[in-house]
C-alpha cells in the first residue's frame, strides 16, 4: 500500500544530513564532481520522497505511482542517497557509485535501478518527459502526480520553455516542477550567464501557478508539495531558493565545488559538520 | 503516403486504445477524422519538436503508444538528442513519423530537404528505420511499427506517389519485399524513390539487362539474409534512395559489405545512388530535384547501364 509518510521534520533533517554525508563520501571515494549541485538539492528530494510523492519502495513499478523525474542528472549522487535511505535499494550499493560496471553512474543510467524513473544527464530533457507522464495520467484519469526537479542553469535550455508552454495549455495540474535555484551554473552566476532574474515571474508568465520557498526548509517544501494540485487547474512551479554546497560551511556558495573533489582532510571536516548538525 | 498513413492510423485506433498522436503544428485537416474519433488521444505540441519527442517518451512511460508526426527533417534533425536520450536510451518505443522524406518538399528549399535523416538516426542504437515504398507499404509499415516494442522511425513521402503494389504486402521490419525478379543487376530501393527505381528497372530490362528490384524499406536493421544472397548472385547491386549519399542505405550496405568481405568472398560490386554532398540552392519541385541529383528514372537507368557495362566488360576480359 502506497502512502505518503508522516515523519517529523527533525527526522527528515537527520535523513538529509545522512544523505549529505553519503554524497561527500561518494564524491571523495570515486573522485567524481558535482558535489555542490548534489548538496543543494538534497532537501528537495527528501521532502519529495517522504512528503510529496505517493511511492512504495516495495512496489516501485506500480502503475498508479507518483513519479519524480530528476532532470539535473549531474547531481545523481543526491538522488541515489535519498532513494537508498527511502528503501528503494540497499544503502551498500552507494559504495559502487561511479565505479567500473556500476549501476550508479555519474548520471542516472536508463532503467538501472528501482526508483530511477528516467535516465538524464543532458539538461533540458526531464520536463518534457514529465509533461508526457502527466499527460498520460490525465488521459487515463489516473490521479498520480509528477514532480520534475530541474536546476537553474538548466533553464538555459530552450526545450524547458517548450515544455513550460505545453503544460498550462493542457491544464496539467498534476505536474510540478521544482527549480533547485542555487544561483550558480557550471562556470558562473546563473543570473549573469543568461538573464535568469525574475525566475518566478517567468514561470508565472508562462501560465504556471508559482510558489517561492526556502529549498532547505522541510516545512516550506512539504507545504508546497502537499498543496498539489492547488485548485488553479495549472501546473505548479516551485522556485526553491537553495545554496550550492549546502550543509558544509566551506563549500556553501563556492562554485569551485561544482567540479572540485574534496581531500581526505576536507571530507573529515565536512562529515564532522554534518554530524554536529 | 500521408493520406494512407492518416487513414490507416484511424483504422488502427479503432482496434486499440493506446495510440496517442502528437503533431508539431502540421497536418491541418489531415487528422480531423482521427481527432474526432479519439479526442483525448490527439495533441498539437506546437512548433516545438524537442518537447514533442520528450513528451512522447513520457507518454510511453505512462503506458501509451505515442506517434510523433511532422516534416521529416524537423522530426529528426531538430530534436535528435531527444530521440537519442528520451526515446532510444530510455527505451521508450515511440514511433516517429517524418513526412516529406527526401526532396518531397523540394520547392521549400534546403531547410525542408531531408537528405540527412536516415544517416543521423542510423547512428542511434535500438531504433528501427523504415521507409515504405508506396501507400500500401505505409499501411503495412504502420501496423508493423505498432507491433514493435522498440522505437521506430517511419519515413514517408508526401502525397499522390505512384504505387508499386496493388494491395498491402506482407510487411515485417527488416525483411525486404521483392517487386521484380531478375538475375544480372539487383536494385535495392528504399522509400519514396522506389517508383522511379521501378521505371528504371523496366527500362534496363528492355535494353537487355535483367534487373531485380527489391523494396528495401528497412534501413536498420538491414535484411542481411537478402544481402548475402544478392551479393553472391548478382554482378551488380545498386542502392537507390532519395537521401544524401552519405550514411543512408548506400552507407549501410557499404559498411555491411566491408565487414562481409572479411568473412567470405563477395562477388557483386556495389553502386550507391543518392544526392551528392551539396545543398541544392535553387528552387523547383521534387521531380526537378530528382533530376538535379540524378535520381530520376532515366538518370538511374543511365548510371546503372554505364557501371554495369564497365563491370561486365572487365569480367569478360578476365575470363578470356
Amino acid at each position: 500500500m502506497m502512502t505518503t509518510m508522516e515523519v517529523a521534520n527533525s527526522q527528515l533533517e537527520r535523513f538529509a544530513s545522512k544523505a549529505r554525508k553519503e554524497i561527500v563520501r561518494m564524491s571523495f571515494e570515486s573522485k567524481s564532481p558535482h558535489l555542490g549541485s548534489s548538496l543543494s538539492v538534497v532537501d528537495i528530494l527528501i521532502a519529495a520522497y517522504w512528503s510529496g510523492l505517493n511511492v512504495d519502495p516495495e512496489n516501485p513499478y506500480d502503475e498508479g505511482r507518483d513519479r519524480l523525474i530528476f532532470s539535473k542528472g549531474h547531481a545523481a549522487a543526491a538522488l541515489y542517497s535519498v532513494l537508498a535511505l527511502r528503501g528503494f535499494f540497499s544503502i551498500d550499493l552507494l559504495d559502487t557509485y561511479a565505479r567500473e560496471d556500476t549501476l550508479l553512474g555519474e548520471h542516472p543510467i536508463a532503467n538501472a535501478l528501482p526508483g530511477l524513473e528516467a535516465a538524464t544527464g543532458s539538461l533540458g530533457h526531464g520536463l518534457s518527459i514529465g509533461v508526457g507522464v502527466a499527460l498520460a495520467n490525465k488521459i487515463k484519469n489516473n490521479n498520480a502526480k509528477t514532480i520534475v526537479v530541474i536546476s537553474d542553469g538548466e533553464c538555459n535550455e530552450g526545450s524547458v520553455w517548450e515544455a513550460a508552454m505545453f503544460a498550462p495549455a493542457h491544464d496539467l495540474d498534476n505536474l510540478m516542477v521544482v527549480v533547485d535555484f542555487n544561483k550558480w551554473q557550471a562556470t558562473g552566476r546563473s543570473r549573469e550567464v543568461l538573464s535568469l532574474d525574475s525566475l518566478e515571474e517567468k514561470w508565472k508568465a508562462f501560465g504556471w501557478s508559482t510558489y517561492e520557498v526556502n529549498g532547505h526548509d522541510m516545512s516550506e517544501l512539504a507545504d508546497a508539495m502537499n498543496y498539489f494540485p492547488d485548485n488553479s487547474c495549472k501546473p505548479i512551479a516551485v522556485i526553491a531558493h537553495t545554496v550550492k554546497g549546502k550543509g558544509v560551511s566551506f563549500m556553501e556558495d563556492d562554485n569551485n565545488w561544482h567540479y572540485r573533489i574534496p581531500t581526505e582532510d576536507e571530507v573529515g571536516k565536512a562529515i564532522l559538520e554534518l554530524t554536529i548538525k | 503516403m500521408r493520406n494512407a498513413f492518416a487513414d490507416e492510423l484511424l483504422k488502427q485506433s479503432k482496434l486499440r486504445d493506446d495510440i496517442v498522436l502528437v503533431v508539431a503544428d502540421i497536418g491541418n485537416r489531415l487528422f480531423d477524422p482521427f481527432k474526432e474519433a479519439n479526442p483525448n488521444n490527439f495533441y498539437n505540441a506546437g512548433v516545438a519538436e524537442a518537447n514533442a519527442i520528450g513528451m512522447a517518451a513520457g507518454l510511453s512511460m505512462g503506458g501509451f503508444k505515442p506517434i510523433v508526426y511532422t516534416i521529416a527533417t524537423f522530426a529528426t534533425a531538430r530534436c535528435f538528442e531527444q530521440i537519442k536520450v528520451d526515446v532510444c536510451y530510455n527505451g521508450n518505443p515511440v514511433i516517429i513519423v517524418g513526412v516529406g522524406g527526401g526532396f518531397s518538399y523540394a520547392g521549400n528549399g534546403a531547410t525542408h530537404h531531408s537528405f540527412e535523416d536516415l544517416a543521423i538516426l542510423r547512428s542511434l542504437p535500438e531504433i528501427s528505420i523504415v521507409a515504405p515504398a508506396d501507400s500500401y507499404e505505409v499501411r503495412g509499415a504502420l501496423r508493423a511499427a505498432l507491433r514493435h516494442d522498440k522505437p521506430v522511425y517511419l519515413r514517408l513521402g508526401k502525397k499522390n506517389e505512384p504505387l508499386v503494389h496493388d494491395s498491402v504486402p506482407n510487411f515485417s521490419i527488416g525483411k525486404s519485399i521483392s517487386l521484380k525478379w531478375g538475375y544480372e543487376v539487383c536494385i535495392l530501393s528504399t522509400g519514396n524513390i522506389t517508383p522511379e527505381a521501378m521505371v528504371a528497372a523496366e527500362m534496363l530490362e528492355t535494353q537487355g539487362i535483367s534487373t531485380e528490384l527489391m523494396s528495401f524499406h528497412t534501413i536498420k536493421p538491414l535484411d542481411r539474409e537478402y544481402l548475402e544472397e544478392a551479393f553472391n548472385k548478382f554482378r551488380l547491386v545498386v542502392t537507390v534512395e532519395e537521401h544524401g549519399i552519405i550514411g543512408g542505405l548506400g552507407g549501410a550496405v557499404s559498411e555491411w559489405k566491408a565487414a562481409e568481405e572479411l568473412r567470405s568472398e563477395v562477388t557483386a560490386k556495389l553502386l550507391s545512388l543518392g544526392a551528392i554532398d551539396r545543398f541544392m540552392r535553387r528552387g523547383g519541385n521534387q521531380a526537378h530535384a530528382r533530376k538535379h541529383f540524378g535520381l530520376d528514372s532515366e538518370s538511374i537507368r543511365g548510371r546503372i547501364t554505364e557501371v554495369y557495362e564497365k563491370t561486365y566488360q572487365s569480367e569478360l576480359r578476365v575470363s578470356f
